[in-house]
């Protein structure tokens, strides 16, 4: 063996500690959750995720409310922030003069970069306060026939997170989805052009098209952003573990439920039930990345692999 | 005398911002005709086949003087609707551009964004540009596949078959055998040769055997001026201008 094949291996086996070490600490983070959490899994098995009450007094611990919040506001997040996000990087990518669109994107990007727990600050005292007096008296008035807009109005609640959320979310979605959009081909456009294509045709169904599966890539790291966000969503969701239709009433969501609890979880079991809450976030973090990998798979499926050819 | 798929160029200049890439170029394309343009890189043979179709619009800072025709009507006139001037001149690109769609969505694309629904008329339509393209006995069982999976020279002819399925007068084409083997090139010269009697073709080209194999008019381009535009035959065997012929000799470009 010469010399060079030596130092070729020894530097492929140095590399490959790297990715492995990913793994690990992966492993890792699961066996810990998993171990602190037995007294609380052994103690109420699968049910933790279908009881609807938690009530530390008492050491009964449900985890539905959480899941359902974390569910619902990481879902209307998306209802919100999808169409907006998307319609301002076409529009940032194809419409806006390139001075705009620059110092627009420079904006977008550094409202990704805010604190959120300043974020947070701002829905107590701006978000909320219009969410009372403005939005939810409006959505009450016209559509308060839904059970979704029902209920008490106290501005803190499920909606307000959902807003705050979304407007965590969009700079994300802007970010990429403009990206993708701008690394589409000229020549495809140039194509469409010469098809006599006005410019909504060739944006829509051919940089569209193109750009479908980065844009959903986009929306995809949003969604995992929205589930994982703690502090913004614990300072205005109002903190309250019980399942309301309405999106008015106030909610709880896993990542809030850690960071506020913890440090008064002073018995075991209450412990336990917190890191068992942490350990759904990461398999809802887990699930969600999967089918999401499946939706790109479906969605490219027979392009990407017969494309590489 | 059938006038359509004319094109008459007056005293064109054309400017990417304050750099001159045409200066002063008249030509005139008849119709049914295969035009070769040929010149060495950057000579302004492709920025003058995209005037035709209007598709330097889309680079900002680009400026345009002089009188462009098309079958009479000045193209460049603030009335013009752009959208059916390309309907009517259509183009091929370098790279062979599949939309990422089944093979028959390529095809009908045209003809879906003029608003043609009927199934039939798609139908009949992507089964006639196929073969036109010489492409309908390779693809016939595979039409919902995707474009992508096709092999180079066959996406190529896609493009052909896409390009003349919303019925042009005029298709340019701009070095549209660059990125493929002889084979595939000698099947898209062949196709050329079999379209001209429906269309006038405009084809830029860097290759001189080719020009000489599909062209009736070859014209010849070098730093934005038209130097010679004349017979293929003539142009090649008794070139009029000493530069033309240092060109075709190889002894420059």
């Amino acid at each position: 063996m010469s010399r060079h094949d030596t130092s070729d291996l020894i530097f492929r086996r140095v590399l490959a500690v790297f990715p492995i070490s990913v793994l690990i600490l992966v492993a890792g983070i699961f066996f810990e959750l998993v171990y602190s959490s037995l007294p609380s899994l052994q103690k109420f098995g699968i049910g933790f995720l279908y009881h609807s009450v938690w009530n530390p007094v008492v050491e009964n611990f449900g985890a539905l409310p959480f899941i359902y919040g974390t569910c619902v506001t990481s879902f209307v997040a998306l209802l919100l922030a999808v169409p907006i996000g998307v319609g301002a990087a076409i529009y940032l990518a194809e419409y806006a003069p390139v001075k705009v669109a620059k110092m627009v994107s420079m904006l977008v990007d550094l409202l990704a970069a805010i604190p959120s727990v300043i974020y947070g600050l701002w829905g107590i005292f701006v978000l909320v306060p219009f969410m009372r007096t403005v939005i939810q008296p409006f959505l009450g008035k016209y559509l308060g026939f839904l059970p979704l807009f029902q209920g008490p109005n106290y501005g803190i609640g499920m909606l307000a997170a959902s807003v705050m959320l979304a407007i965590i979310i969009v700079p994300f979605i802007i970010s990429v989805a403009r990206e993708v959009i701008m690394a589409v081909p000229f020549v495809y456009k140039e194509s469409a052009y010469a098809l006599g294509a006005t410019r909504w045709e060739a944006l829509s169904n051919i940089v569209l098209s193109y750009g479908k599966v980065g844009i959903l890539g986009a929306v995809i790291l949003a969604l995992g952003r929205a589930i994982g966000e703690v502090m913004a969503v614990t300072m205005i969701i109002g903190n309250d573990p019980k399942i309301a239709l309405s999106l008015f009433s106030p909610g709880y969501t896993l990542a809030s439920v850690l960071a506020n609890e913890f440090a008064e979880a002073d018995f075991p079991m209450y412990l336990s039930a917190l890191i068992e809450i942490a350990l759904v976030l990461l398999l809802v973090s887990f699930i969600v990345n999967i089918l999401a990998r499946l939706l790109i798979w479906s969605v490219t499926k027979g392009q990407a692999a017969e494309g590489a050819k | 005398m059938d006038s359509t798929g004319r094109i008459e160029v007056k005293d064109l200049n054309f400017y990417y911002g304050t750099h001159q890439a045409l200066k002063n170029i008249s030509i005139t394309v008849e119709p049914h005709q295969v035009v070769a343009m040929i010149g060495p890189s950057g000579c302004g043979k492709s920025t003058l086949i995209r005037i035709f179709n209007r598709m330097n619009d889309l680079i900002p800072f680009t400026r345009v003087e002089g009188k462009v025709l098309v079958d009479g009507s000045d193209i460049y006139d603030k009335n013009t609707d752009v959208v059916s001037l390309r309907r009517k001149v259509g183009m091929v690109f370098q790279k062979s551009t599949p939309f990422p769609k089944s093979i028959y969505d390529n095809i009908a694309y045209g003809l879906r964004i003029l608003g043609i629904k009927d199934r039939r008329i798609l139908n009949e339509t992507v089964e006639k540009c196929l073969k036109r393209a010489a492409l309908w006995e390779e693809v016939k069982d595979s039409l919902g596949k995707s474009a992508l999976s096709l092999s180079g020279g066959q996406q190529q002819r896609l493009c052909i078959a896409r390009a003349i399925a919303i019925d042009p007068e005029i298709i340019l084409m701009d070095e549209p055998c660059s990125a493929l083997d002889p084979i595939a090139t000698s099947r898209i010269e062949e196709l050329i040769a079999d379209l001209k009697d429906e269309y006038t073709i405009v084809i830029v080209t860097h290759n001189m055997q080719q020009a000489a194999r599909v062209s009736e008019r070859t014209a010849f381009l070098m730093h934005g001026q038209l130097i010679e535009y004349n017979k293929t035959t003539d142009f090649f065997t008794k070139p009029s201008n000493k530069i033309t012929e240092d060109y075709i000799t190889g002894r420059f470009g």
